[in-house]
């Protein structure tokens, strides 16, 4: 029975497979093997899926290639019924889109009832991984070859050299030539025994940053076996050209952390330097403006399910606009009411924030929202093995600079940023002059409760979009807007960028609970001696 | 705080009154429920109270218990702590309650646990702890870290072969402790110094770019490495986010958690987190027709097909049903004799297998092993061969090395030497 079943299904994956023109159609007998190690796979086990793997990796080679990658990404479904292997790809809506392996054509909707996933574990994959690196070093595009060399550093036998004669025989440049070689010099330095060659092997690996040749050269340095004195001492100067590379790239790795962290805290504190800074309000629902932003970001993700890459710079629009009115409208509707009275403000807007997280606790839910990072911001930026940069960070990094970069040429060059400057400096005064203070007051608190909204939409891809969003900022913000000085946009510059280097220097030595309480004692402390922060304001303003 | 007390005071007062102009229930059994409905944890715990009630609604149709129905009587300890202890010996004296199923985090364990040892209650305590406790009051119906910790870390050396470990944990007692403990036995099974890694962050950390940094460059030392993760709550969404962005994948360095759950995982972008593990006494998706019984009777009872079911609610459930078995063979729900009775009552496990309370107060319950598969729910990678009894007192420490926790006579003490032969805490 179960034989009989077997061949009819290898019938039926053959007949499923040929119109859809696929590698498999086209060479008809290794189709048919491979078809049924295909087969297999709906029902094999975790293990005997391993060995499949390699049984179409022995039989199909690189015309697998879309089967492996389908399989690493977890997207290889078959059809509970017809028992027919397909690629799925899931919705928005939780529905799945089958497509075929092999090939471009789509198959139409399923439900999760219809389908099951050949399942993969860690194991698997990176068997899959492998499988692939050797399949793309001599079929794939030249990143895909870089890879497959670089996993193949970690384990030179004698199958992964031969693949790289092959690929380096098949003509390679630049940077996959340059690893090639690279190999080649490990496995030289591994197996020869003559001095001069090894010697030589280690001339090449001086000064690389790949892991494997720092392991492998450690493990010469401490191998009692060694007696070539020579070598060893030649790899030890090796090893010390490495740690020191390492060393000066380390500290530009923890230089960029700082400046990372110090652009989350300039985001978070820049709206209140204006509110704060420039018109004197203790805003407490500061951290609740930048919590709407991101729920922004939420809300926009869902209205444009299919948009998710441009749903960011869609987002920054929409929430300057909402935080912004619904600073305008706390400014119109209690703080103008309390002017003059910093203690009265400070409870009224501790309130407002507590209504306003509560208001989001009710319409959304209490529960954290799920705003998704869109591709381009995911990955990063691979400098060289030890040093690379994620996108999210340098992207907001940059955008934390751009933003206060408009601020103030919005503060210094815009006739609201005189009018702003003029009713800070002197209300009475401006007021005699015909500036109609208070429009002018609730425009620039919308202008500082948009800027934390922007703010919000930046935070949402880097912590939990939940009603406690504002709650973690609040301190923070303030205290970066005390360091750098009241009144004083620079300094929030300058203050958030400091803490946060200073931060993530403290951070390997002290961990980041001992590091974080250091900081704040230190800024105590620096109150202390220079109460105006790092660049108090001067001249009659300042009183 | 003074205000809170106030209004707490006054809306306990209301509450009092409510109740005594009703004062009925000489005829039904009463469950307290001591699970935080707002605040912070009312995310995980407010799962747990729906749990009891739904057993309660269960048990009621079968009949209740000893011809009496049950009465569920749910409080709000608003993830305040020493509400806690308020709210315990409100449901003790005012209420009358003959058990109480409740607390989610050690330290509000800690603070309840007075209460029902002055008074003489009943608790059912259904979350994974650190250990080192055992009352006479209280059950322990979660893991303990030998049967959580160390058999995760068993699977990644002898499967894995992970040679190199990061203990990263948030700062508080459950991880500080259970990472002591997996320090000594690590230590005690010949890892170096040098190739264990320990880093706490506070509640809530987001900024994981130079933690994650440094596990790469621990993890880049050509020995295979592993992350033992005690990381509470939504900080761990920011850390598997940013150990996707650094390229770290679960093929390299493999994350293991004691905190992440399908409740946890539900309603997050799971990409960055697949193929990394947890390990728990209990999996939604393991197969077996008494789970799939209850992940339906679960789904219609709260009215959600998306909900899920995760370990702390098989704990509430094995211990809901141990204690239902303990009144019938008592007799009755007087504290001291339905104690006496739970020890050495066995229950099926949701997910196969025989749970049973040990005399420490502790389940003997098998260890799943999960990795994380992309629609939030864990394929079972490995598993313990029985059940693995919990410990009360650890092996692995020095303070607790000589202690065990027995609850029957003669000993009838929870932290006994027994090299001095010694009870040193609370005796019966």
């Amino acid at each position: 029975m179960n034989a009989l079943l077997h061949k009819l299904w290898s019938v039926a994956i053959v007949l499923l497979l040929l119109p859809t023109g696929s590698p498999l159609a086209q060479s008809e007998s290794a189709g048919t093997s491979a078809g049924s190690v295909l087969q297999q796979l709906t029902e094999a086990s975790l293990k005997r899926t391993g060995e499949l793997i390699g049984q179409l990796e022995q039989t199909g080679g690189a015309e697998m290639r879309p089967l492996f990658e389908v399989m690493l990404a977890g997207e290889l479904y078959f059809i509970k019924e017809s028992k027919q292997i397909i690629a799925i790809t899931k919705t928005e809506r939780r529905t799945y889109i089958g497509r075929d392996v092999f090939g471009e054509a789509t198959l139409g909707e399923f439900t999760s009832r219809e389908i099951k996933k050949i399942r993969v574990n860690n194991r698997l994959r990176s068997q899959l991984r492998e499988t692939l690196a050797r399949i793309d070093l001599l079929h794939g595009s030249k990143s895909a070859q870089k890879q497959a060399v670089l996993a193949m550093l970690d384990d030179l036998n004698e199958q992964n050299m031969r693949l790289l004669t092959a690929a380096q025989q098949g003509g390679v440049d630049g940077e996959v030539a340059r690893l090639i070689d690279l190999a080649a010099a490990m496995v030289q330095l591994r197996d020869s025994r003559v001095s001069e060659e090894r010697l030589e092997a280690i001339g090449v690996m001086s000064g690389q940053l790949e892991p494997a040749v720092r392991n492998q050269l450690q493990r010469l340095v401490d191998d009692a076996q060694e007696q070539d004195l020579a070598v060893r001492a030649a790899a030890q100067k090796a090893l010390d050209k490495i740690s020191e590379r390492i060393e000066f790239f380390g500290q530009l790795e923890q230089l960029f952390f700082g400046l990372s962290l110090g652009s989350v805290l300039l985001l978070a504190a820049i709206g209140l330097a204006i509110t704060f800074g420039v018109m004197g309000v203790i805003n407490m629902a500061h951290g609740e403006m930048i919590m709407l932003g991101a729920y922004t970001t939420y809300v926009i993700q869902q209205l444009f399910p299919g948009a998710i890459a441009y749903s960011l710079l869609i987002a920054v629009p929409a929430a300057f606009l909402v935080s912004g009115s619904v600073g305008v409208l706390i400014e119109r509707g209690v703080i103008r009411h309390l002017q003059g009275r910093p203690l009265e403000t400070l409870l009224a807007t501790f309130g407002i924030s507590l209504i306003l997280q509560q208001a989001v606790r009710s319409i959304f839910s209490p529960l954290n929202m799920q705003v998704v990072t869109p591709n381009w911001m995911s990955g990063s930026l691979v400098i060289n093995p030890v040093f690379s940069v994620t996108y999210n960070r340098l992207y907001i990094l940059l955008f934390a600079l751009a933003i206060f970069a408009a601020l103030v040429v919005v503060l210094k060059k815009s006739s609201l940023g005189l009018n702003v400057r003029a009713v800070s400096q002197n209300r009475d005064m401006a007021k005699a002059m015909g500036v109609r203070t208070e429009m002018v007051d609730a425009m620039t608190f919308g202008l500082g409760s948009g800027i934390a909204g922007v703010a919000g939409v930046a935070l949402s891809q880097l912590t939990n979009v939940g009603p406690n969003l504002g709650q973690s900022y609040i301190i923070d913000s303030f205290m970066v807007v005390v360091f750098g000085g009241v009144g004083n946009l620079l300094g929030t510059l300058v203050g958030g960028f400091s803490l946060g280097v200073a931060n993530k220097f403290l951070e390997p030595s002290m961990g980041a609970v001992l590091a974080n309480i250091i900081v704040l004692v230190g800024l105590i402390l620096f109150i202390q001696k220079r109460p105006k922060g790092l660049f108090p304001q001067r001249g009659r303003a300042a009183e | 705080m003074n205000v809170k007390k106030t209004i707490a005071s006054i809306a306990l007062a209301a509450g009092t009154s409510v109740i005594s102009s009703v004062a009925l229930a000489a005829e039904t059994i009463k469950v307290g429920v001591l699970h935080s409905l707002s605040g912070t944890m009312a995310i995980s715990e407010t799962t747990l109270k729906d749990t009891v009630l739904m057993m309660v609604d269960e048990q009621n149709r079968k009949g209740g218990l000893l011809g009496k129905k049950l009465e569920a009587v749910v409080v709000d300890p608003a993830s305040d702590w020493p509400l806690f202890a308020e709210k315990a010996r409100e449901l003790l004296t005012k209420e009358e309650v003959d058990v109480i199923f409740g607390c989610w985090t050690s330290v509000s364990r800690k603070s309840v646990l007075p209460v029902v040892e002055e008074l003489n209650g009943l608790m059912f305590y259904p979350v994974q702890y650190e250990g080192e406790e055992s009352s006479k009051n209280v059950f322990y119906t979660g893991a303990s870290p030998n049967q959580q910790a160390i058999p995760a870390v068993d699977y990644l050396m002898s499967d894995l072969e992970v040679e190199r470990w990061v203990l990263a944990g948030t700062d508080y007692v459950y991880p500080r402790t259970t990472n002591k403990i997996l320090e000594a036995y690590l230590k005690a099974a010949g890892v170096a110094e040098e190739d264990i890694m320990i880093s706490y962050t506070p509640f809530g950390h987001s900024d994981w770019q130079g933690i994650v940094s440094d596990i790469k460059k621990f993890g880049g030392a050509g020995k295979k490495t592993a992350v033992v993760s005690t990381i509470n709550g939504d900080a761990n969404v920011p850390f598997y986010k940013e150990l996707g962005n650094q390229g770290v994948s679960s093929e390299d360095i493999p994350v293991v958690a004691f905190s992440v759950g399908e409740e946890e995982l539900s309603g997050i972008d799971t990409g960055p987190l697949v193929g990394h593990l947890a390990a728990w006494n209990y999996f939604q998706g393991i197969d077996s027709e008494a789970n799939e019984y209850f992940v339906e009777q679960w789904k219609e009872f709260i009215g959600d097909e998306k909900r899920v079911t995760n370990d702390p609610m098989e704990a509430t459930y094995i211990g809901f049903n141990m204690w239902a078995k303990a009144v019938e063979k008592a007799g009755t729900t007087e504290v001291d004799a339905v104690e006496q009775a739970m020890i050495g009552i066995e229950f099926p496990n949701l997910t196969g297998g025989i749970a049973k309370m040990n005399k420490n107060h502790h389940l003997s319950k098998p260890v799943f092993i999960g990795e994380i598969q992309d629609d939030g729910q864990f394929e079972v990678v490995w598993e313990t061969d029985g059940v693995v009894a919990g410990d009360a007192w650890s092996d692995f420490l020095p303070g607790s090395k000589d202690l065990i926790a027995d609850w029957t006579a003669p000993i009838k003490c929870g932290n006994y030497n027994t090299k001095s032969k010694a009870c040193s805490g609370q005796v019966q």
